[in-house]
């Protein structure tokens, strides 16, 4: 069954001092099943961080609806937690307090906060920086943060809008690997918008490409590689043949963006 | 010298200090010299004099200690006012389109012009000197207040929202901890202005302070212990605000890290 419903949604953002409305997001379905990792690809400027926080509820659709576990979304809330490419920690509470931060809004006990917080510094691997501010982290560890954070709540979806665009290359595999071990142990459903190919693949059950301005959902993609997965498998055959195909996807739409730009 | 190039601690402390250093030189050369008369202008050894004077005879630590009664509790029940106020006006949009164009106006009201209707009204009593710092200090801190509260992060705000946060939530634990560094520093920024302000209170109308040995010692044209209230006035002014930096290092540890 459908966890989430994407039923005909659109965005269209007003026009700004009499220029023309921006498309943003052409009428677009999709379906994304229990448990399952899907990762929308596209180049910049396709809509597709516009979907992920409509989904959020940061953003009304202008057409259509958005369905989770059969109720419609109209605003936001708990059951869908957000991790932002920006670093949203906030930074007057230490790193345990942030991972609390949404059980503390729910009215939670100090004493089981502090417990779900310490199984999650352990599973992000940031058990000794517990009482560390924000700023005292490198990007990766505050990012590892973020994602403990919205999982610390138990949403019933993790959202993430390219998590790792402002990491380094090695760091950014490393927080891959982080992720997709917490996937494969706690089966989340997980919508993942990014604009790397390989990452795409590497995480993902599902890739949704998705073209260049105004947005629309261009190929959908299964990928059948064997879990759990290590991150040698960047180098097989299979892999290799899903990203070859992918690049040629993504390489019409992005000479169409830069194009349009 | 290299544009933002740091500097070492010891170097910044003895920059800072030798220009007090000649600060004092050049009055004294100005004075010691014969250069200016002593009828306008004290020298720094008549100065002293002048400020022992005050401190044994005068009983000058009372007046004193009513400048900075008077300072602290007009500025004090200005910012009981004014924090609120502004935190509300920088959260709701609604507030602060109801509020904001009459508090700038206000802004504007310059506090020693109020002096003569606060007499009619308060008398010259304390009530009048606490008046004044209450009107000059307020409206700026409202004002200051709502910007800085208006001024967080969105993304932040967005994440608590996502982490199921409701307004009051999004109100108590995000906006407000957000901009407390930035109340404090503006606390601290209209303490200065306030100082200002209570000394024009006392030229008018007083029978103690700071301000009220300013204006008799001009009637005496004993220019030293005039300089030295200034003086005094400035060295409070640097305690209060080495005083308020350390507060808020401590309360703020995460925003200077």
């Amino acid at each position: 069954m459908s966890k989430l419903v994407i039923d005909n949604v659109s965005r269209i953002f007003p026009a700004v001092r009499g220029g023309t409305p921006t498309r943003a997001l052409e009428p677009t379905n999709l379906s994304v099943a229990d448990n399952d990792f899907v990762t929308i690809l596209g180049p910049s400027g396709c809509g597709k961080s516009t979907l992920l926080r409509m989904i959020a509820g940061l953003d009304r659709p202008t057409t259509g609806r958005i369905m989770l576990d059969g109720k419609a979304i109209t605003g936001p809330g708990a059951d869908r937690g957000m991790v932002f490419q920006s670093y949203t920690l906030f930074p007057w509470l230490t790193v345990s307090e942030n991972i609390s931060f949404g059980l503390r809004e729910r009215g939670i006990s100090q004493r089981e906060r502090n417990d779900i917080a310490r199984q999650w510094l352990e599973k992000v691997g940031l058990t000794s920086f517990a009482n560390h501010f924000p700023k005292q982290l490198s990007g990766g560890m505050q990012q590892r943060t973020a994602i403990a954070r919205a999982l610390a709540n138990d949403p019933k979806i993790l959202l993430l809008d390219e998590p790792f665009g402002a990491l380094d290359n090695q760091t950014r595999a490393l927080m891959q690997e982080l992720l997709l071990g917490i996937w494969e142990r706690e089966r989340k459903t997980v919508i993942f918008v990014t604009h790397d190919i390989e990452e795409a693949i590497f995480l993902a059950s599902r890739v949704v490409v998705m073209s260049a301005r105004p947005g629309r959902i261009k190929a959908d993609i299964p990928v059948d590689l064997p879990h759990p997965r290590h991150y040698t498998i960047k180098t097989s055959p299979a892999f290799s043949d899903l990203k070859a195909r992918l690049t040629e996807e993504i390489r019409v739409e992005a000479v169409l963006a830069a194009e349009a730009h | 010298m290299k544009p933002l190039a740091p500097i070492s601690s010891t170097a910044r402390v003895v920059l800072g200090i030798s220009f007090f250093v000649l600060f004092v030189a050049a009055w004294s050369y100005a004075t010691f010299g014969g250069f200016v008369s002593k009828t306008f202008l004290a020298n720094p050894w008549i100065m002293l004099q002048d400020g022992w004077f005050l401190l044994v005879k005068q009983g000058f630590l009372h007046d004193i200690g009513m400048t900075i009664w008077r300072v602290l509790g007009g500025f004090v029940l200005a910012a009981l006012l004014a924090v609120p106020i502004g935190i509300l006006m920088g959260a709701y949009k609604p507030i602060e389109a109801f509020l904001e164009p009459f508090v700038s106006f206000a802004r504007y009201l310059p506090a020693s012009a109020f002096i003569p209707l606060l007499i009619l009204w308060a008398g010259i009593g304390e009530l009048q000197k606490l008046l004044v710092i209450f009107i000059g200090s307020v409206f700026q801190l409202i004002l200051m207040v709502a910007v800085s509260v208006g001024s967080v992060r969105r993304d932040l705000v967005e994440a608590s929202l996502t982490l199921g946060a409701r307004d009051a939530g999004v109100l108590k634990r995000v906006l407000i901890p957000s901009s407390a560094p930035e109340i404090a520093e503006i606390l601290r920024l209209v303490l200065g202005w306030a100082w200002t302000y209570v000394i024009v209170a006392e030229l008018i109308g007083s029978s103690s302070g700071i301000g009220h040995m300013i204006i008799d010692s001009q009637a005496l044209l004993a220019t030293g212990q005039i300089i030295f209230g200034i003086i005094v006035i400035g060295i409070i002014g640097l305690i209060s605000d080495y005083a308020f930096k350390a507060a808020n290092r401590r309360l703020f540890p995460w925003s200077i890290i």
